[in-house]
């Protein structure tokens, strides 16, 4: 990878962060995935959390019970073992086909999203609603994916201000990806539609439902399924559809 | 013996905290626990304790509690005023309450954020390893009045020691130190940074405080693109305007705004205790300086425990003074405190 990635950065004093890319690739993503398992197996015992997003890997230490210093070239060596960017992806993947109205009270902001992709209304759900997108990484709020990535013209910036609350279950886009919401929250990203999905429920025997590496798929439905399936899919998982990938 | 803690009357922000969930960002769940952690730490201190315990934190006010057994308790951070049966009690400090008296805890005196830490600690059931309350996440509420919360049993321990704290409550200096995203802010716009006067605005919860200030804002390149990574308490974050926004125990686990930097952890409290109208300038230190001032809660633990002295009782507020033999029998309720005397009983300030 050009442009000096992947890239060892101090955070403050109890930080390091390893990136592998600072636009979203699907080779970066599967970079940070497989580092972060690397890393797992040889720091657990010196930091306090190692921890992966969309294209890094983020560790938290103890400045008093180690060195940063001691850190850096553990990590430069690790880094330099393999291609990290060539990496398989993480095994047990699954795909998730989840029940989603667009547009409407369900997602205000689609006509003007539309508008920015440069698409129709009707359009621009057509191809969100078709799009096959993976999850790259948890986070924001537990459980909570971030997926992608969309094609280049959905590659919208985030809003200036922030919307003061969208609802569990929407579904958000900004920067070639989406967000499905697992609380209630405020947001600089724009919501075009909502799932009754659960991200994250502490009673079930796995609270966190999608991991980094599954699929999801956020079928078209009317807000009449959605308001069904918030009370007949008692795991919370919205009626969605749940299928092993190879 | 346990029993519980009674909530008769509540504030609107009053959770149970303790050290947080650590090890879940990859999850997406961020660490979350008490927003001002030296206030956990001189409550363990206070209490001759395991810090890990779980105690009330109170933001601006308290509320009015009972107990079902005899309880030791701390009163730490910022200061609330206090009554124990109507009887002011002095902050910074460890009391004893029986069954059936009424401990009141009102409003902010300094600071922002006070904390109730209880012999035994607060023990309600621990949800993923932790009893922490954490809203935004949606583990856990806000004490409302009615709440009975279970009390840990208590391993012993004396009462009436007082803590002597540094003033972190009123904003102040703030080290900050640089990360990988500080590059993305040019020269102009850092030493702009470091000269501004900020004001800690009325905006701010547990998940963050907002900075403002008078003039542009402070903006990074490629202000509203930036690839999500993690984000810890502390970081610094631009919003679309460039008004910063320092993050706390329950930002979340990944943000996209740009970060000019993070304060420095020893710096923390001061940002979570600046309470609305403080004002706090932001400077720049190097990681060896910043190290420098650096302690690990072992060492915190070791040098506050040190610092816990026996709470002395003013003898001109003492309305029962004549039931005491000071000095070889004779009353002197009129000898002023001489230099270096320990602080009083009483409200702070």
């Amino acid at each position: 990878m050009a442009n000096g990635f992947p890239r060892i950065s101090a955070m403050g004093m109890t930080g390091i962060l390893v990136s592998f890319a600072d636009t979203l690739s699907e080779p970066a993503n599967r970079a940070a995935l497989a580092f972060h398992a690397r890393v797992m197996d040889t720091l657990s015992e010196q930091v306090d959390e190692i921890a992966v997003t969309l294209a890094s890997v983020f560790l938290r230490f103890d400045p008093v019970q180690t060195e940063p210093e001691q850190v850096h070239p553990v990590l430069a060596r690790l880094l330099e073992e393999r291609d990290w960017y060539d990496a398989a992806l993480p095994p047990g993947r699954k795909l998730w086909r989840i029940p989603t109205a667009y547009g409407g009270a369900e997602g205000p902001q689609l006509e003007e999203v539309a508008r920015l992709a440069g698409l129709s209304p009707e359009a621009a759900v057509a191809e969100l609603s078709r799009a096959r997108v993976r999850v790259l990484a948890l986070g924001f709020a537990p459980g909570q994916p971030y997926l992608g990535t969309l094609d280049s013209h959905w590659d919208l910036p985030r809003q200036t201000d922030i919307t003061p609350k969208v609802p569990q279950g929407a579904l958000v886009v900004a920067v070639r990806q989406f967000v499905l919401f697992a609380n209630a929250s405020p947001t600089g990203w724009r919501q075009v539609g909502r799932s009754a999905f659960r991200c994250f429920d502490l009673g079930r025997d796995t609270p966190v439902a999608l991991r980094p590496g599954d699929e999801c798929q956020f079928v078209e439905a009317t807000p009449d399924v959605i308001g069904a399936a918030t009370h007949e899919d008692a795991q919370g998982y919205g009626n969605a559809q749940i299928e092993a990938l190879p | 013996m346990t029993g519980a803690l009674t909530v008769h009357q509540v504030g609107p922000a009053v959770t149970v905290q303790d050290m947080g969930r650590p090890g879940h960002l990859s999850s997406g769940l961020s660490c979350g626990g008490a927003a001002d952690r030296l206030a956990l730490l001189e409550g363990a201190a206070l209490l001759d304790q395991d810090l890990s315990l779980a105690c009330l934190e109170m933001a601006g006010m308290g509320g009015t509690f009972t107990f079902s057994r005899p309880v030791r308790v701390a009163l730490t951070g910022g200061a609330m005023s206090a009554e124990r049966d109507g009887a002011a009690l002095r902050w910074h400090a460890s009391h004893a309450i029986a069954p059936g008296q009424v401990l009141r805890i009102g409003a902010s005196v300094s600071g922002h954020y006070g904390y109730l830490h209880v012999g035994g600690g607060l023990a309600p059931p621990a949800i993923l390893g932790s009893r922490a309350v954490h809203i935004t996440a949606g583990l856990g509420r806000p004490c409302a009045t009615g709440d009975e919360i279970a009390l840990g049993p208590d391993t012993g321990g004396g009462v009436d020691q007082v803590l002597a704290v540094e003033d972190r409550f009123s904003g102040g200096q703030i080290d900050v130190l640089r990360v990988a995203q500080s590059a993305l802010f040019d020269a102009e716009v850092q030493a702009r940074f470091e000269s501004t006067v900020f004001t800690r605005d009325p905006r701010g919860n547990r998940q963050g405080v907002r900075l403002s200030h008078a003039g542009a804002g402070f903006l990074g390149a490629g202000q509203l693109s930036v690839l999500s990574e993690v984000i810890q308490p502390g970081d610094i974050q631009m919003t679309g305007e460039g008004t910063p926004y320092v993050l706390l125990a329950d930002c979340q686990s990944t943000g996209g705004y740009p970060r000019i930097g993070t304060v420095a952890p020893y710096d923390l409290p001061r940002v979570v205790q600046a309470p609305p109208g403080a004002q706090m300038q932001l400077r720049f230190v190097d990681g060896a300086a910043a190290r420098a001032r650096y302690e690990d809660a072992a060492s915190q633990m070791r040098r506050l425990s040190r610092a816990c002295k026996p709470l002395l009782r003013d003898p001109a507020r003492m309305t029962d003074l004549l039931q005491y033999r000071l000095v070889d029998g004779a009353v002197n309720a009129v000898a002023p405190a001489g230099p270096g005397a320990l602080p009083m009983e009483g409200e702070d300030g």
